[in-house]
C-alpha cells in the first residue's frame, strides 16, 4: 500500500485516496473551437508510461483536496508531491 | 498410547500438564507446549499423510513453517480448517486432526496405485494427456483430478469466528527473534525507538533454544529469555510470538498474522482467532534465518527421513526422538551437532559425512563422544514403504560420480543435512535483488530496494559472534537515526565452536541398474527425473520449468525445494546457478487463512450501513427494506399478507389519487455557496443557469467530458449566493469529487465551496392530488396556493416550530412537495404529515412504488442513466444548451452521437397486456431469427402501471425515435420468456406534465 504525502495533511495511507489519472492533461478552454483530434486526446488519449508519472489523486477520506503526485510506474516510488495549484517545474 | 519416544526429562514442554488429542480417529497423549507433530512423534507416529500425485506414505521432513508433508484437516470447536501444517500447530486439549489427500485411509489409500503407475505420471502429464477431448475436461478429467488431488476440505458453514485487523506504525520492525532479532531489537529499544519483534513460533529465541552456544557468560536460551523478558517491560517495545510476518509490500508496508487463539481448544470470549497487523515501518530488520537444505537421495520422501535440524529440535524442545536408531547424512557440521544431542540422550547415531577428510571443532567433539562416523559416506536409498526400515550406502569418489559398493544399513530414520539456505522471502518481495552466494551455494539479499537490512543467517552470515556484531550495530545505527539517542550497548562476549567449510554436494547419483524416485519438491512430489524429462523438452527459463514440473508451487512455496531445483537445472544446463536465477517470491510467504484477510469486513459488516433519521418509524410500520447503494430504504409497507407486488401498486395508487410520503433523505445533496456558484453550475449543468431566480429551483443534467450522462437532480436557489443541489442517491458522492475536481483544478480562479449536506437534511416527497391540501395544513401560515408556490418553487416555512424548507418538485409526476428539516427533527417531522395527512388517506410508500410512478411518468432514474447514454437518448436534449459552453459539450458532437438512428427511450407495452416483461430483456424483431439474434434494445425498467392497469416498462431502443407504434419481440433468456410488444412513447401518464403544475 503506497504512503502518500499529502500536501496538507502530511503522511498517510493509499487507502484514503483516490486515483485522478494523468495529472499532465490539460482542460481545453471553455467556448474554444477545438478540433477532434485535441478533444480526443483530451478525453481519451492516455500514454501509459513506464517510469516518471505525474499523476492526480485526491484525498477523499481526509482533506478532500485534489493532489499532484509524481510516482514511478514500475518501482512505485513516490518522489514529489504537489497541491492541485502548484505548477509542477 | 504412552510416548514411547519421549526422553526421561529435558526439552521446553510442561510435563505436569498432560493433553489428550486425537489424530485419525485414535486418542493419544502429549504435553502442553508441545505441537501437533512433536506430540504425535512422542507417540511414534511418523506416518501422517499421503503425497499429492502418488500418494506416497507421508512423515514429518521439519519443525516449523518449512514442512512440506504434515499437512492436516484440523477439527477445533465445531469448526474445521484444512492445510495446517502439524509443525505449526500447537496442541490443546482435545484437539482433533485428520490425514488429507487419502482415501479410505492413510494406512490403505488406493490413490497410492499412482505410485506403481508413476511412469505414466511424469512432469506435464496432466497438460499432455488431458487436452483432448476438449469436452472431456469439465466432465470427466477435472472432477476426477480434484478429486484426486487437493490438501484439505475447506469448511462450506460460516465461519463463526472474529478475526480482525489492526494498523500500527513503528520506527524498528524486525522479523524473527532469533539471535539476530534479539540484538537489534535489544539496542533499538535501548535507544529508544519504537519496536516491534514478531517471531513466528510460540517461543522466541530461534536457533538459540537448539543451538549449543554461549553468550554472556550464559546460554543462548537463558541469554534470549532475559533479553525478551526486558524488551517485554519496555514501553516503547511490542514483542509478539505466534505472528508471521508474510508479506513485504510497497513503501514499507508489511502484513503480519497474529494467531491468537490458534494454541486454545476455544476462542475467548471477545477475542479474535487471528488479528491481521499492517505495519508501517521506518525500517525493517529482516532476522528471518535459515532453512536446511535437504541432500537429495533415493526413496528420500520416505517417512523417517528428516532434516537434522528438525530432528534436534524435537530432542531439545519437545524432549522427543525422532528415531532410536538415526543416521545422519550431512555434507557439513550441523548434522554433528544433531549427532551429538542423540548420543547425550543414550541413543547411537551413524555419522555419514560426503566429505572426505572434515576437520573441526565440533566433528572432534563427536569423535571424543564415540560416535560411529563414515566420511565419504553417502546414502543411496532409504528402504521402507511406511517407514525407514533401513539405509543403503556406499562410500562416493571424490568427484561425487561414482559409488562404492552397495551395503544396507538398519535404522529408523535419517536426519539429513545439506546446509542452509537464507529465508530471503520479505527482502525480495521488497525488490531487493538478491545475489548468489558461492560460498554457501544459495542466494543472500543484495541492494537494498526499501529501508530493509538483512541480518544474520538470513543474510547467509552463519557465525553467531558475527551475527551479534553486526544485529546489535544494525539495531543501534538504524534507531539512532530516528531517536537521535545513542546508549552505546555492549555486545555480549560468544562462545559457539568453529565449524569447517561444507561439501557442495546436493544429489547423490543413482546405482548402476536403480530407478530410484530422487525428490525434490517434497509437497508437489517432483522429481530430478521431473526436472530433467522438463530440461529435455525445452523449457530453458527457470520460471517454465517451474510451471511445468509445479516444482516449488505447493504451499510450502518450495522452501526446501528451490535451490536444489536451481542446482539441477544449472547442472543439466551446464550453467551456474545464479545465471539460472531463481523464481520470483511473492507474499505470502507461508498461507493465511482467508478469514484473517477479510477481517470484520464479513456480511452486514463489509460495508457500512446508512439509515435515515425516519428508520426506526418505518420499523415499526412494517416496512421491507432494500439496499440502495450504503443506504437502507423502505421498499415497501407491508399491510396483513400482502405481496411486494400488491402493496407497491396500492401504495402507488394512493399517490394518483390521494396522498403519500415518500423518505427522501438518501438523495445526495450538496451545499453550494460563493458569488461564482451560478457560473459553476452553468458550466456542470447542460442547460442555463445564470438567470435563475432566488427562490426557485430548476432540473439539471451533468455530464461527464465523453458526453455521458453522470447524474441528473434539481437545484435550488436559497439566497443570492447559496445554491442547493440534490443528486441521486446512488452518484452523491461521485459528484462531490467531480465538482471539486472542476473549482480545484480547472477553475480555480471560481469563488465557490462545495460542501456535502446529505446526513443534514431529512426529506420527505408529499406526492399526490391532495398534496397541496396536507401541506396548506402543515404550514398554516404559509401561502403554498399554485400563485404563492408554483411548480418548482421554493419557500421557507414554519413546521410546528421548526425551521423547514419546501420543495415544490416532483418526481412522481403527481402535484408534488418535499419538505426538508434538519436531520435530527425528521422523525418529528415524519409523525405529523402521517397525523396531519390521515383526514386526505396518507399512506407511506417505498421505493418500489416510487419507481412505478416515474416509470409510467418516463422520468429517467439510474437504470436509464446507466453510464452509456447521452442526453439525447433520455429524451433530455431539450435541456442541452446551443449557446454556452459545459462540461462534455464537445463530445456531445462525435458522430456516433449525432448518428440519425440514435438509440432513445420509449414505452413499452405487451400486446396481451398482461405480460410482465423481465428487466434486462432484450429488444429484437424477429424472435425466430438465429442466434445471434440482433439487438436493437434493452429494457431499463418495467413495472406495472397502477394508472391503466397493466404492465408498462421503458427501454432504450435503436432510432427509438421512429419506432413508436412498431410491434417487436422483448426476449429474456434468463427468464426463458417471449413477449410480443409494442412500442409507445415513454411518457405514458399525462404526456403533457398537466399534474406538476396543476
Amino acid at each position: 500500500m503506497l504512503y502518500i504525502n499529502c500536501p496538507h495533511c502530511g503522511m498517510r495511507s493509499q487507502n484514503e485516496f483516490s486515483y485522478g489519472g494523468d495529472a499532465s492533461v490539460k482542460r481545453p478552454e471553455l467556448n474554444k473551437e477545438v478540433s477532434d483530434q485535441e478533444w480526443d486526446d483530451f478525453v481519451y488519449n492516455r500514454k501509459s508510461l513506464r517510469g516518471k508519472h505525474l499523476e492526480l489523486w485526491q484525498h477523499i477520506s481526509g482533506c478532500r483536496q485534489w493532489i499532484k503526485v509524481e510516482r514511478d510506474t514500475s518501482t512505485h516510488e513516490i518522489f514529489r508531491t504537489f497541491k492541485a495549484e502548484e505548477e509542477v517545474a | 498410547m504412552n510416548q514411547a519416544f519421549r526422553i526421561g526429562d529435558g526439552g521446553l514442554v510442561n510435563r505436569d500438564k498432560k493433553l489428550s488429542f486425537k489424530f485419525n480417529g485414535k486418542s493419544y497423549f502429549g504435553f502442553e507446549g508441545d505441537t501437533l507433530a512433536s506430540a504425535l512423534l512422542a507417540n511414534g507416529v511418523h506416518l501422517v499423510g499421503r503425497s499429492f500425485k502418488y500418494h506416497r506414505p507421508r512423515g514429518f521432513f521439519g519443525a516449523g513453517v518449512d514442512e512440506p508433508y504434515a499437512i492436516v484437516q484440523l477439527y477445533r470447536n465445531g469448526e474445521t480448517e484444512p492445510n495446517i501444517k502439524a509443525t505449526e500447530q500447537e496442541l490443546f486439549e482435545g484437539l482433533e486432526a485428520k490425514s488429507v489427500n487419502c482415501w479410505p485411509s492413510v494406512n490403505f489409500d488406493i490413490g497410492a496405485i499412482n505410485n506403481f503407475l508413476k511412469i505414466f505420471l511424469p512432469a506435464g502429464f496432466y497438460y499432455k494427456t488431458f487436452m483432448w477431448p476438449k469436452s472431456f475436461w469439465y466432465r470427466i478429467y477435472e472432477p476426477f483430478i480434484r478429486k484426486a488431488a487437493g490438501l484439505g476440505v475447506a469448511s462450506t458453514k460460516h465461519d463463526n469466528e472474529r478475526y480482525e485487523h489492526k494498523y500500527e506504525y513503528c520506527d524498528l520492525l524486525i522479523a524473527g527473534s532469533g539471535p539476530s532479532g534479539l540484538s537489534s531489537a535489544y539496542a533499538a529499544a535501548k535507544n529508544g525507538a519504537r519496536v516491534i519483534l514478531a517471531e513466528d513460533k510460540p517461543r522466541f529465541g530461534g536457533s538459540l533454544l537448539t543451538s549449543d552456544v554461549n553468550i554472556g557468560n550464559q546460554s543462548g536460551k537463558d541469554w534470549a529469555e532475559g533479553i525478551i523478558a526486558e524488551l517485554k517491560t519496555m514501553p516503547n517495545v511490542v514483542v509478539k510470538n505466534r505472528s508471521q510476518i508474510f508479506g513485504y509490500y510497497d513503501h514499507n508496508m508489511l502484513v503480519m498474522s497474529e494467531k491468537v487463539s490458534d494454541h486454545l481448544p476455544k476462542t475467548k470470549k471477545y477475542h479474535p482467532n487471528k488479528r491481521l497487523w499492517y505495519i508501517r515501518a521506518k525500517e525493517v530488520l529482516i532476522s528471518s534465518g535459515s532453512i536446511e537444505r535437504p541432500i537429495v537421495f533415493g526413496n528420500n520422501d520416505t517417512p523417517g527421513v528428516m532434516l537434522s535440524s528438525a530432528a534436534k529440535e524435537y530432542l531439545k524442545v519437545y524432549g522427543v526422538l525422532v528415531g532410536k536408531k538415526p543416521l545422519v547424512f550431512t555434507n557439513n557440521d550441523s548434522g554433528y551437532e544433531t549427532a551429538i544431542e542423540f548420543k547425550k540422550h543414550g541413543v547411537d547415531p551413524i555419522v555419514l559425512d560426503s566429505r572426505k577428510n572434515p576437520k573441526s571443532e565440533i566433528i572432534d567433539e563427536a569423535k571424543n563422544l564415540g560416535i560411529n562416523i563414515k566420511n565419504s559416506y553417502v546414502v543411496v536409498a532409504a528402504q521402507g514403504y511406511k517407514k525407514v526400515k533401513s539405509a543403503e550406502i556406499a562410500s562416493i569418489s571424490d568427484d561425487k560420480k561414482k559409488l562404492g559398493k552397495i551395503e544396507s544399513i538398519n535404522c529408523d530414520c535419517i536426519c539429513v543435512s545439506g546446509f542452509w539456505t537464507p529465508t530471503i522471502h520479505l527482502a525480495s518481495q521488497s525488490g531487493n535483488k538478491t545475489k548468489f552466494k558461492e560460498e554457501i551455494d544459495a542466494f543472500v539479499p543484495g541492494v537494498s530496494k526499501q529501508n530493509e537490512t538483512t541480518l544474520g543467517s538470513a543474510n547467509g552470515v552463519f557465525s553467531l559472534e558475527e551475527t551479534l556484531k553486526t544485529s546489535f550495530s544494525a539495531g543501534s545505527e538504524l534507531s539512532k537515526k530516528i531517536t537521535k539517542n545513542d546508549n552505546n550497548i555492549a555486545i555480549p562476549n560468544v562462545v559457539e565452536k568453529k565449524s569447517s567449510q561444507h561439501d557442495k554436494f546436493w544429489c547423490v547419483p543413482l546405482p548402476k541398474g536403480k530407478n530410484y524416485k530422487r525428490f525434490l519438491d517434497f509437497q508437489n512430489d517432483v522429481a530430478v527425473s521431473d526436472v530433467e524429462i522438463a530440461l529435455r523438452e525445452g523449457y530453458r527459463s527457470i520460471e517454465h520449468v517451474k510451471r511445468y514440473t509445479t516444482l516449488g508451487m505447493a504451499t510450502d512455496q518450495g522452501k526446501t525445494s528451490n535451490l536444489n531445483g536451481l542446482q539441477l537445472v544449472s547442472e543439466i544446463e551446464n550453467k551456474v546457478v545464479p545465471a539460472v536465477g531463481h523464481t520470483t517470491f511473492r507474499p505470502p510467504y507461508t498461507p493465511v487463512s482467508i478469514g484473517a484477510i477479510v477481517g470484520r469486513e464479513v456480511g452486514k459488516h463489509s460495508k457500512p450501513t446508512r439509515k435515515s433519521p425516519m428508520h426506526s418509524w418505518h420499523e415499526k410500520n412494517n416496512a421491507v427494506f432494500v439496499d440502495a447503494g450504503v443506504w437502507l430504504r423502505p421498499r415497501y409497507y407491508k399491510r396483513g399478507n400482502e405481496t411486494l407486488f400488491e402493496a407497491s401498486k396500492r401504495e402507488a395508487k394512493n399517490v394518483r389519487t390521494n396522498v403519500g410520503v415518500c423518505d427522501v433523505t438518501t438523495l445526495g445533496k450538496i451545499d453550494v455557496k460563493g458569488p461564482d456558484s451560478a457560473e459553476l453550475l452553468n458550466r456542470v449543468y447542460t442547460n442555463a443557469w445564470l438567470k435563475l431566480p432566488v427562490g426557485k429551483a430548476r432540473y439539471g443534467v451533468m455530464l461527464r467530458e465523453d458526453g455521458i450522462v453522470m447524474d441528473d437532480g434539481t437545484t435550488t436557489r436559497i439566497s443570492e449566493n447559496h445554491y442547493h443541489m440534490t443528486t441521486t442517491t446512488a452518484q452523491a458522492a461521485n459528484v462531490l469529487s467531480h465538482l471539486e475536481y472542476y473549482l480545484q483544478l480547472i477553475w480555480p480562479e471560481l469563488n465557490v465551496n462545495v460542501v456535502s449536506t446529505t446526513e443534514q437534511w431529512a426529506g420527505a416527497a408529499i406526492a399526490g392530488p391532495k398534496s397541496r391540501d396536507l401541506l396548506q395544513k402543515l404550514f398554516p401560515n404559509s401561502d403554498v396556493s399554485n400563485e404563492g408556490l408554483p411548480f418548482m418553487g421554493y419557500m421557507e416555512g414554519d413546521f410546528f416550530g421548526i425551521k423547514a424548507r419546501i420543495f415544490r418538485i416532483s418526481f412522481s409526476g403527481e402535484l408534488a412537495y418535499e419538505v426538508n428539516v434538519e436531520s435530527d427533527y425528521g422523525n418529528f417531522m415524519w409523525e405529523n404529515i402521517m397525523k396531519v395527512g390521515e383526514e386526505f388517506g396518507i399512506q407511506p410508500y417505498g421505493t418500489e412504488a416510487l419507481s412505478t410512478l416515474r416509470i409510467e411518468m418516463g422520468h429517467v432514474a439510474g437504470s436509464e442513466l446507466d453510464g452509456r447514454t447521452i442526453p439525447y437518448d433520455n429524451a433530455l436534449e431539450g435541456l442541452v444548451s446551443k449557446k454556452k459552453d459545459f462540461i462534455g459539450k464537445r463530445s456531445l458532437q462525435r458522430s456516433a452521437f449525432t448518428a440519425e438512428d440514435r438509440q432513445r427511450i420509449v414505452g413499452v407495452v405487451p400486446l396481451d397486456r398482461q405480460t410482465s416483461i423481465p428487466e434486462g430483456s432484450h429488444l429484437v424483431k424477429d424472435d425466430k431469427a438465429p442466434l445471434p439474434n440482433p439487438k436493437l434494445g434493452h429494457i431499463s425498467a418495467s413495472c406495472w402501471s397502477v394508472e391503466y392497469d397493466n404492465p408498462f416498462s421503458l427501454a432504450i431502443l435503436k432510432d427509438g425515435k421512429n419506432m413508436i407504434g412498431q410491434k417487436l419481440f422483448a426476449m429474456s433468456p434468463l427468464k426463458n420468456k417471449v413477449i410480443p410488444v409494442e412500442i409507445v412513447s415513454s411518457h405514458y401518464v399525462d404526456p403533457k406534465g398537466e399534474r406538476v403544475r396543476s
